[in-house]
């Protein structure tokens, strides 16, 4: 664990980068880290990805590709494009969630 | 994201089996590596032409005779339906898990840029053709095409 300052706040993120506290998240966080992690600018569809797995989270529904697939806001294939190479992963680092544990 | 001291980029896996287990330990391990960003090549051959033959694809099923982790005596796997219905209850739990059936996982692995290829040798014993493979299959390759394709990588055969 460590403390990261970004986007003007102080806050708690583990050796990988992801926010200990979802709380701490902010779209300005969110912006930081996206542009940290080389992320396209983040677009609408990166913006409802990230409510849908915020309130995932905070309804503590696991994460999975297959479930973002189906959520009806983006397929597979769109995810991917939105979180190049890390369509979970990057996508939950920057949403300011845990990082997924689901091996799908 | 992680300290990269020598991270995987690239990765062919080998699926020469229709038993379940290996084809999802293909599937899990191929979908995984595309969802971390490494390069992937999934190589189906002999039996594992199942998993990606249009008409078998979604009837791939757990075995359980020489099953020795089944705790019933071999002999009881000649009662008909009893590998279906092994099967049906792996899959309705895998679902539950988000495990997909073996064609909307390789839609997953093919949506993320993993690469299907089917093995020339294989599907000409089996007498098979592109048309009876499913679409996402890329092509159908030689072994020496495999082993291209697989330059700088690392090669598992599940």
């Amino acid at each position: 664990m460590s403390t990261k300052n970004i986007a003007g706040k102080t806050i708690e993120v583990n050796e990988e980068g992801y926010l200990l506290n979802m709380a701490d998240w902010t779209k300005e966080i969110a912006l930081e880290l996206a542009k940290e992690i080389n992320l396209p600018p983040l677009t609408d569809k990166h913006w409802q990805v990230i409510d849908y797995l915020r309130k995932n989270q905070a309804e503590g529904v696991a994460l999975s590709l297959r479930k973002v697939g189906n959520s009806g806001i983006v397929d597979v294939k769109e995810l991917y494009a939105l979180f190049p190479g890390g369509p979970l992963k990057k996508s939950a680092l920057v949403a300011g969630i845990p990082k997924p544990a689901s091996c799908v | 994201m992680v300290e990269n001291k020598e991270k995987i980029k690239k990765i062919s896996i080998i699926c020469a089996s229709a038993d379940l287990e290996t084809v999802y330990a293909t599937l899990i391990m191929g979908n995984g590596a595309v969802m971390d960003g490494i390069e992937t090549n999934l190589f189906f051959t002999f039996w594992g032409l199942n998993a990606i033959t249009k008409s078998k694809m979604n009837k791939i099923k757990a075995p359980v005779i020489g099953n020795t982790a089944i705790p019933l005596p071999s002999i009881l796997g000649l009662i008909p339906g009893l590998s279906w219905l092994l099967s049906k209850a792996m899959y309705w739990r895998m679902n539950q898990l988000d495990i997909p059936p073996v064609k909307e996982f390789l839609e997953m692995v093919e949506a993320g840029g993993g690469k299907i290829y089917a093995c020339k040798a294989a599907v000409e014993m089996f007498m098979l053709s592109k048309e009876k493979l499913w679409e996402g299959v890329d092509s159908i390759i030689t072994v020496g095409d495999f082993y291209d394709k697989s330059a700088g990588g690392q090669i598992i055969f599940t």
